[in-house]
């Protein structure tokens, strides 16, 4: 059979554009959506004070929600992630007060929070464990350790270079911190992973078909085994960040990091069930919770709509997955 | 021999037997063990093990115990709000043999049955901190009056305005929550307005969380930069707050008030982050609870009604006609 | 890297199989196999559900070890202790389930697990996909197949069962090196894209892959195989081809309804 006449590259370029961004162009509408609507009704909204501010907001559950975002990817999910940033807030706050050096505290909070990733990793992908289950443990495993090394409240933390995160410079009317600019460094960092490197194409792949990416030749356990240590790794900058945003070291801090960065990965567009979802939509989905929050309390509307909102949110974005999903069979 | 008897050990009605005779040995083992010790055993119920304040009420409630004696079992809610977890506490406190229990409670009404069932018992049922309702399903209750700090808190931030408009900002605690209520309506008194009046420009939920101070007092401030007087549920959302208003840069301008006295917070008041705060005396209520649990094993004799552990407004700047320590005293007295 | 295989004479005999015997447990899934596949050839493997043919397929493909028995490929005796040293010899598979990520667009599976990198610094230091050789080669491979796809950007997921099937023939057609398994091909698909994939099959027999094509489906197997392997209660009761025997006698020689003269060898 001849073949037909192959549509030219620029057409294919164009159609390949396309598919990338139907999945972003959803949450993005519902984002300009709401952002309209704020600037409708109130009239502080848009001032370039209170968008840094929603961005400042956004920075450590952003932060958090890419490390989720790439467990979700390979059908996975960490309940775990609030917990261990926070922990790295306390390890690192308590050594620094207790004089040590600060670069060689954050230095020691992170890589303790990479360990604890690696751990679940392990379990992940050697033991085959159900992610849910691992990082549920997990999750208690490193609350109780956080009140022990805590032992009782919160404490602040005064170091420049713990609390660097925070600081801030002017960009038109706006303040931009440091914070952010990490955050959307990081956001780029694994743009470029997730979409230029065979690891990225895998991670995809696990999400998507676990069997095939075995049978193909992918290494799927140590592809899991980096998932899951690289995500922790970002949960320790988080931590970092929320030091510069306030410095005290509080467990209490992040009770529902977990939840939220969920909620931000899913509202952005990326399938529970893995594979499909681009990191930009998590982002998205990270401003669209801020937004949400910020523009209630300016326009003085009760925050409880904030959860019903959002409740809804989550449910249209896991609907709007399958009927896509379902479309395509 | 042996081939007659084991298909009658192998019987049901032998292995019944065999179960409920041990049952008994248990049982009857329990009371034995309590009266070679004939250590009085008190039970406590805190609200959660994160909250600083109820960590200092707690320990405060062991060593007590151990000066008296006696044998102090603590348990916690898991969250601000968990009534579930406090009344599989008490359930198993009762278990336990304690004589009287000490409860924090999250949930004013859904604890109600469970310290029924324990007071039935025989049990002494105290509540600290937050009364039940009705205040009289416990024996007694030792706490703050949260309403009169409240009420100090309202007027100090009053004065403090002097004859300022006042633009106040409203850190509210869990929405429901007892404590939460009455300091909310007690600074509404002392500040002299009603709910609802104009001067409030905006309320946000806090959960007494720093973050969530943080992030509700940023946007409070966004939508209304000129407020000048703040209140607090408790002093982490006031830490919160306290770095939303410094990066705005509004930090002399503003009036920030909380509750709680706690040894960060008096630090607070010191440093001049909080301008005046409203100590409690928990590490008094749990003393007290536990002399009273004692006194009851002894005597049968029963604490009742409610006695305020008192509450002290701590400030380094006074104000006329309002009484109050300076952070010395707060310091030194302190339950941080 | 379609049209490197070595060229060898026809008749030469590939790969070949001595003597296998895989047990599980009490069941002797194949007994004593003997298996020849030639070069330039289309051999088809056909026997009813128990007879030890999908055992034997995985054997050759490297998913499973025989107890004993020995391989030779191209002459040399082989051992496969998993698929991929299988793959690195050059033997690709095609399963049944196809293994594609259905959301990932059609370059992207056929390279997937052998992506490509750019030349130089960028690829080997920021490792750096190159996508506009990926996708030509891909298209470039379709071409040369002859076989027609939609934009090579689409998902493998928007694609028809028979297109999906030619993705991962092409797949196994890019990498080969010395022959192609595939496993029921034309199992779920309807009569037109079946054919459009045992044009695929012959396509890649002539351009020198020797192909080995399991199926349950006579007519397909009689339209398109060179000779056919007929195995039978664990080992090989025939090796026949179109013209030697009818359908009905092949039926009937898998179901042991029938023998084949002498061993039935061509």
């Amino acid at each position: 059979m001849p073949a037909e006449s192959v549509p030219a590259q620029r057409f294919q370029r164009g159609f390949l554009l396309q598919a990338a961004q139907l999945k972003v162009v959803g949450p993005l509408l519902v984002l300009l959506l709401f952002c309209a609507f704020f600037a409708l009704t109130t009239r502080t909204f848009l001032r370039p004070g209170n968008m840094s501010l929603v961005a400042q907001q956004s920075v450590i559950v952003g932060t958090l929600a890419i490390g989720q975002t790439l467990v979700i990817l390979t059908a996975g999910i960490d309940l775990a992630n609030g917990a261990i940033a926070v922990l790295a807030t306390i390890v690192a706050g308590r050594l620094v007060n207790e004089g040590n050096n600060a670069f060689a505290c954050l230095l020691f909070a992170v890589f303790l929070g990479v360990l604890i990733g690696f751990c679940i990793g392990v379990l992940v992908s050697r033991l085959s464990l159900p992610p849910f289950i691992v990082t549920l443990g997990f999750l208690g495993i490193v609350t109780a350790a956080t009140r022990l090394v805590a032992q009782g409240g919160a404490f602040p933390v005064n170091d420049d270079l713990l609390s660097w995160t925070g600081n801030a410079f002017n960009l038109g009317g706006a303040t931009i911190t440091y914070g952010m600019v990490i955050m959307f460094g990081l956001y780029v960092l694994v743009w470029y992973l997730l979409t230029q490197t065979a690891w990225g194409r895998h991670v995809y792949a696990l999400g998507n078909n676990r069997e095939a990416a075995r049978l193909v030749g992918i290494p799927v356990r140590a592809r899991l085994l980096s998932v899951y240590t690289f995500a922790a790794l970002l949960y320790g900058i988080a931590a970092w960040l929320a030091l510069g945003r306030i410095p005290n070291a509080d467990p209490n801090a992040l009770q529902n990091g977990n939840l939220d960065s969920i909620t931000a990965v899913v509202i952005g567009g990326t399938s529970l069930f893995g594979g499909r979802g681009s990191i930009w939509g998590t982002l998205i989905g990270t401003l669209i919770v801020s937004v949400l929050r910020n523009g209630l309390t300016l326009s003085g509307i009760d925050p409880l709509w904030q959860d019903l909102v959002t409740g809804v949110l989550v449910i249209c974005a896991v609907a709007v997955d399958q009927l896509s999903r379902q479309r395509s069979r | 021999m042996f081939k007659s008897t084991v298909p009658l050990l192998s019987s049901k009605v032998l292995r019944f037997l065999l179960g409920v005779s041990c049952c008994g040995l248990f049982s009857s083992a329990a009371p034995l063990r309590a009266a070679e010790g004939d250590q009085v055993i008190i039970g406590l119920v805190t609200k959660t093990e994160v909250n600083p304040f109820f960590v200092k009420m707690r320990q405060a409630a062991e060593a007590e115990a151990q000066k008296q004696g006696a044998k102090l079992i603590a348990r916690a809610g898991k969250f601000d709000g968990d009534n579930e977890g406090q009344v599989a506490a008490i359930e198993s406190l009762v278990s336990a043999g304690a004589k009287g229990i000490l409860i924090t409670p999250n949930n004013s009404t859904g604890i109600l049955s469970a310290i029924k069932k324990a007071r039935d018992k025989g049990i002494l049922v105290i509540a600290l901190d937050t009364a039940t309702d009705p205040a009289d399903a416990v024996d007694a209750t030792f706490a703050t009056d949260n309403f009169e700090a409240g009420l100090k808190q309202g007027h100090y931030a009053r004065k403090a305005l002097g004859d300022k408009p006042a633009k106040l900002a409203m850190l509210d605690g869990t929405p429901g929550g007892t404590v939460d209520t009455l300091r909310h309506n007690g600074f509404l008194k002392g500040f002299g307005i009603a709910e609802g009046d104009p001067v409030i420009v905006g309320k946000v939920i806090t959960h007494g969380a720093q973050d969530e101070g943080q992030t509700g007092m940023e946007n409070l401030l966004s939508a209304h930069p000129d407020i000048n007087v703040v209140y607090t549920i408790n002093e982490p959302a006031a830490e919160g707050a306290y770095a939303a208003i410094k990066a705005a840069g509004k930090a002399n301008d503003i009036v920030l008030t909380s509750i709680d006295g706690g040894k960060l917070g008096v630090q607070y008041v010191q440093a001049g982050k909080i301008q005046a705060t409203v100590m409690q005396f928990p590490k008094l209520m749990a003393a007290k609870g536990v002399d009273a649990v004692v006194e009851y094993a002894k005597t049968g004799k029963k604490p009742s009604g409610f006695v305020n552990t008192g509450s002290e407004l701590i400030s380094d700047k006074p104000l006329p006609d309002l009484p109050a320590k300076d952070t010395k005293w707060g310091l030194e007295n302190c339950w941080g | 890297m379609s049209t490197d295989h070595p060229q060898r004479p026809l008749g030469q005999v590939v790969l070949e199989g001595r003597k296998l015997t895989k047990r599980y447990g009490h069941v002797t899934a194949i007994d004593q196999t003997d298996f020849e596949l030639r070069a330039g050839e289309v051999l088809a493997v056909v026997g009813d559900n128990g007879a030890g043919k999908s055992t034997l397929i995985k054997i050759l493909c490297g998913a499973v070890i025989p107890d004993s028995g020995e391989m030779l490929l191209d002459g040399h005796p082989v051992r496969f202790h998993n698929p991929l040293e299988a793959r690195r010899l050059g033997i690709e598979t095609v399963f049944q389930d196809l293994a594609v990520a259905p959301a990932l667009d059609i370059a992207t599976n056929l390279f997937l697990g052998r992506e490509l990198r750019v030349k130089g610094f960028l690829g080997k230091w920021f490792r750096f996909l190159d996508k506009a050789r990926m996708r030509r080669e891909a298209q470039a491979e379709m071409q040369a197949l002859k076989f027609h796809l939609p934009a090579i950007d689409s998902a493998v997921e928007n694609l028809s069962g028979g297109q999906r099937q030619g993705v991962a023939v092409a797949r196994a057609a890019i990498f080969a090196r010395r022959l192609v398994i595939m496993d029921e091909p034309t199992a779920a698909l309807g009569v037109r894209e079946s054919g459009q994939v045992l044009n695929l099959i012959r396509t890649i027999r002539d351009r020198g892959l020797p192909v080995i094509l399991i199926s349950h489906n006579m007519p397909h197997v009689f339209e398109v195989a060179d000779r056919i392997h007929i195995q039978r209660l664990g080992r090989r009761a025939a090796l026949t081809t179109p013209q030697r025997h009818t359908m009905a006698e092949v039926v009937a020689i898998m179901t042991g309804a029938a023998q084949a003269e002498g061993n039935g060898r061509e």
